[in-house]
């Protein structure tokens, strides 16, 4: 048996995670002594934690560095991932503090919670052992968990927390396995070290066990991000869970499953590209086709979302697919405007909702343009982005990933890509017409636009329509942050 | 002396088992069981491969393994409470308010 080697400890690399868990842990105390009418104060300290961390992130960018004997590292593709984490977290706990109000809920657990879940996502994101991987996936799901099921009160959250947690666990467990099996083939849970391992001896690649490991790591991952078919906890929690929690799962985690994803295929597995490419393919045109044909008859709004995302999941398994430099960049472009146009949407279906989770269904939304003209062109503006109509960011993230597919030979999986693209017209456009072309069936008068929810909006709105216009400046960001 | 073989072909078997009571059992509790049991399936491979190949990585994964898991059944266990106080009931078949 080796010794274990003590590695020097260099905390400059998870500089953001270490602030971000003691901001959780302060604001877990802190929580104990904050009346239950001020609980926003708690919101505002977990976006100062926030502003910290990226301000530390943004240090060092260009600076690649690993530490903790190489389990972690900091470069361009995590400091790129971790960005869009902190822009999901706060725009999402901008718009908590109201939901949580009217659901009579406004428990102070949910800002440590979710900066916990932020931390965990960080770690997935520049994780280079699966260890690593793992337990920020772990610390992730748990939280989330938590977070799904936050509205005690209510049967549906109850449902959420309770059927995410099982299925989760389920799929943790083949994840697992899968790094289980990997480490008996390759001797290592380094990614670097599984790459040389596999380079060095050609012939594991027909060893079952590699390949089984290989197989239900990828398993373990589909499940996190959602594509078919392995998607089906998605609408059932996206639809229970409550509404800005709901933004956030649907933005932050699965853009940090794609980040270990991709880390794990494209520096432990490179040369067996052609086979995960091949499998990718599968899942990228299931994923796709799936979530939006049972999109198209969805009259619940958070439902119909839910299988959006599993949809946009399958665009940008698009680009995982191609494996090039613009496939890979058009993943990272995509899924920071993905948080920016979803969760603008969700912001609008906190407003309009009522209590008790009532008031979320497509109908709903009749007359909403002749009463409340400028949300509803906000909602316009998400709701095109997300059909990936010119010129939003969905439109400039989409033509990046289809065009990384052709260039890298999936013609054909970018027809797929597009002709989906323009069957989710269809249920994004329907929104659009119960707003401006159905008469008011209500005053929308128990609507109050709170100055939180009016910066997140406009957050979004900005991050939505600026990248749509001139790209250049993030697509070259997101290009210095590929893997390749 | 016990094979590397057999203690594979014990935690496949422990795994597989635990995979088909996750799918046909219907308690939330009995499925977090066998969810457990995939786990510690997991744990018996990690350890007979890191014995194996002379490596302690495997055997720190089990110790992470094993703090993931209780975490876990702590959440679980008050994720099922909060919905037995609402359905006075731990069936999964209760767990249907949305289907398609």
């Amino acid at each position: 048996m080796e010794t274990i080697a003590i590695p020097a400890i260099n905390f400059a690399p998870i500089m953001p995670e270490v602030i971000l868990s003691i901001f959780a842990m302060v604001l877990l105390l802190v929580n104990v002594f904050v009346p239950s009418e001020h609980k926003a104060y708690l919101g505002y300290l977990s976006l100062v934690g926030l502003i910290v961390a990226g301000f530390t992130l943004i240090g060092g960018w260009g600076v690649p560095l690993s530490a903790f004997n190489d389990s972690v590292v900091r470069d361009n593709f995590s400091i790129f991932f971790k960005g869009i984490f902190l822009l999901t977290v706060g725009m999402s706990i901008l718009i908590s503090d109201q939901y949580f109000k009217r659901e009579e809920c406004n428990l102070g657990e949910l800002y440590p919670l979710l900066l916990f879940a932020t931390v965990g996502m960080m770690l997935m994101a520049s994780g280079t052992d699966l260890m690593t991987i793992f337990l920020g996936l772990e610390v992730l799901s748990v939280s989330l968990y938590i977070l799904a099921g936050f509205n005690r009160a209510n049967v549906k959250s109850n449902e959420a927390g309770l059927k995410y947690f099982l299925l989760g666990a389920f799929s943790t467990g083949f994840l697992l396995y899968g790094m289980a099996l990997t480490y008996g083939a390759t001797g290592t849970t380094r990614v670097v070290k599984i790459a040389e391992y596999v380079s060095q001896n050609g012939v594991v690649a027909q060893n079952p066990m590699f390949v089984i490991g290989m197989l239900l790591m990828a398993v373990g991952f589909s499940f996190k991000i959602a594509a078919a078919p392995f998607h089906m906890w998605t609408p059932d929690v996206y639809e229970g869970a409550p509404t800005p929690m709901t933004a956030f799962m649907s933005a932050g985690p699965k853009a940090a499953g794609f980040a270990a994803f991709m880390r794990v295929a494209i520096i432990a597995f490179p040369s067996l590209k052609a086979d995960w490419s091949d499998l990718l393919w599968i899942l990228a045109v299931l994923t796709m086709t799936i979530g939006n044909l049972i999109a198209l008859n969805q009259d619940n709004i958070k439902r119909m979302l839910a299988y959006s995302s599993i949809a946009h999941a399958g665009y940008a398994l698009v680009g995982f697919t191609a494996g090039n430099a613009e496939g890979t960049a058009g993943i990272l472009f995509y899924m920071l405007s993905y948080a920016f146009m979803n969760i603008g949407a969700f912001a609008i279906i906190v407003l309009v909702g009522k209590k008790g989770e009532a008031n979320n269904n497509v109908m709903d939304y009749a007359g909403f343009g002749t009463k409340h003209p400028v949300l509803a062109l906000a909602m316009a503006v998400f709701l095109f982005s997300l059909a990936g109509m010119p010129p939003t960011a969905g439109f400039i993230g989409k033509f990046y990933l289809f065009s990384g597919a052709i260039k890298a030979g999936y013609v054909w999986l970018a027809i797929i890509g597009v002709l989906n693209s323009a069957a989710s017209v269809y249920y994004y456009l329907r929104v659009m017409v119960y707003m401006y072309m159905k008469d008011p069936v209500e005053e929308f008068d128990w609507m109050k636009l709170t100055p939180a929810v009016a910066i997140c909006i406009i957050i979004a709105v900005v991050g939505v329509l600026l990248p749509g216009v001139v790209p250049a400046f993030l697509l070259n960001l997101a290009q210095q942050a590929v893997l390749l | 002396m016990v094979s590397l073989h057999s203690y594979l072909i014990l935690s496949a078997i422990l795994f597989s088992i635990g995979t088909i009571g996750v799918l046909i059992r219907r308690n939330a509790i009995v499925i977090f069981m066998c969810v457990e049991m995939m786990l510690n399936s997991v744990n018996l491979t990690f350890i007979a491969l890191s014995k194996h190949l002379g490596n302690v990585d495997g055997q720190i994964f089990v110790f992470f393994v094993m703090t993931v898991a209780a975490a876990e059944a702590a959440v679980g266990l008050a994720l099922m409470i909060a919905f037995y106080k609402n359905r006075e009931s731990i069936d999964v078949e209760d767990v249907k308010l949305m289907k398609l």
